[in-house]
């Protein structure tokens, strides 16, 4: 039985403006996929929490089954589910990175 | 570890998602783990980037399982058209 709840998850999220599940950790990345979140945020100058999924099966199956989406890493904006390492960095090309994070009082 | 090929993955993409252009490359030197995927399919219309991604993951649930590692595009028939590399 998973003993990371929906209810734990749903705190997780909204923590903080910017709420990143990834594999390692933004110092120590441990995924190219992950990396490349760490390194857009780092771009845009972003502090976030992160969330090691290697650390524990429960919050990486956890994180899977709240948000119904397969894959590592997972971005939260405003607790809000953004998407993987695909749609960050779209989001970065296209600029529209920029706007949400301005929405939430990030300027990048 | 059931592996997959390019060309399945392809065919499945193109069925699901009535896809009128799909470029699947396999990246993990053949042994069936690692895939990156373009499609462009008039499903997309309307909808925004995480609206295509599940429709694309959702297409691809039962392969995403054992598949570590996939990376996708998503284009409408329109977008794909006015793509400058196109």
């Amino acid at each position: 039985e998973n003993t990371v709840t929906k209810e734990d998850l749903e705190k997780l999220v909204k923590n903080n403006k910017v709420v990143v599940f990834m594999k390692g950790d933004p110092e120590q990345p441990r995924c190219g996929f992950s990396n490349a979140v760490v390194q857009i945020l780092r771009m845009h100058g972003v502090t976030y929490d992160s969330h090691d999924v290697l650390s524990s099966d429960d919050i990486r199956q956890g994180i899977k089954d709240f948000t119904n989406w397969p894959t590592i890493p997972q971005v939260f904006i405003n607790g809000e589910f953004v998407g993987g390492c695909d749609i960050l960095l779209q989001m970065h090309q296209s600029g529209d990175l920029i706007e949400e994070l301005k929405k939430v009082g990030i300027k990048s | 570890m059931t592996s997959y090929t390019e060309d399945y993955l392809k065919q499945k993409l193109t069925e699901k998602l009535e896809a009128t252009h799909v470029e699947v490359i396999d990246e993990s030197d053949g042994c069936g783990g690692k895939f990156s995927a373009l499609v462009v399919s008039p499903q997309f219309e309307g909808k925004t980037l995480i609206q295509r991604h599940r429709l694309v993951n959702s297409a691809l649930s039962e392969e995403l399982k054992t598949i570590h590692a996939f990376s996708q595009k998503t284009f409408t028939p329109k977008q794909w058209a006015e793509q400058p590399t196109n």
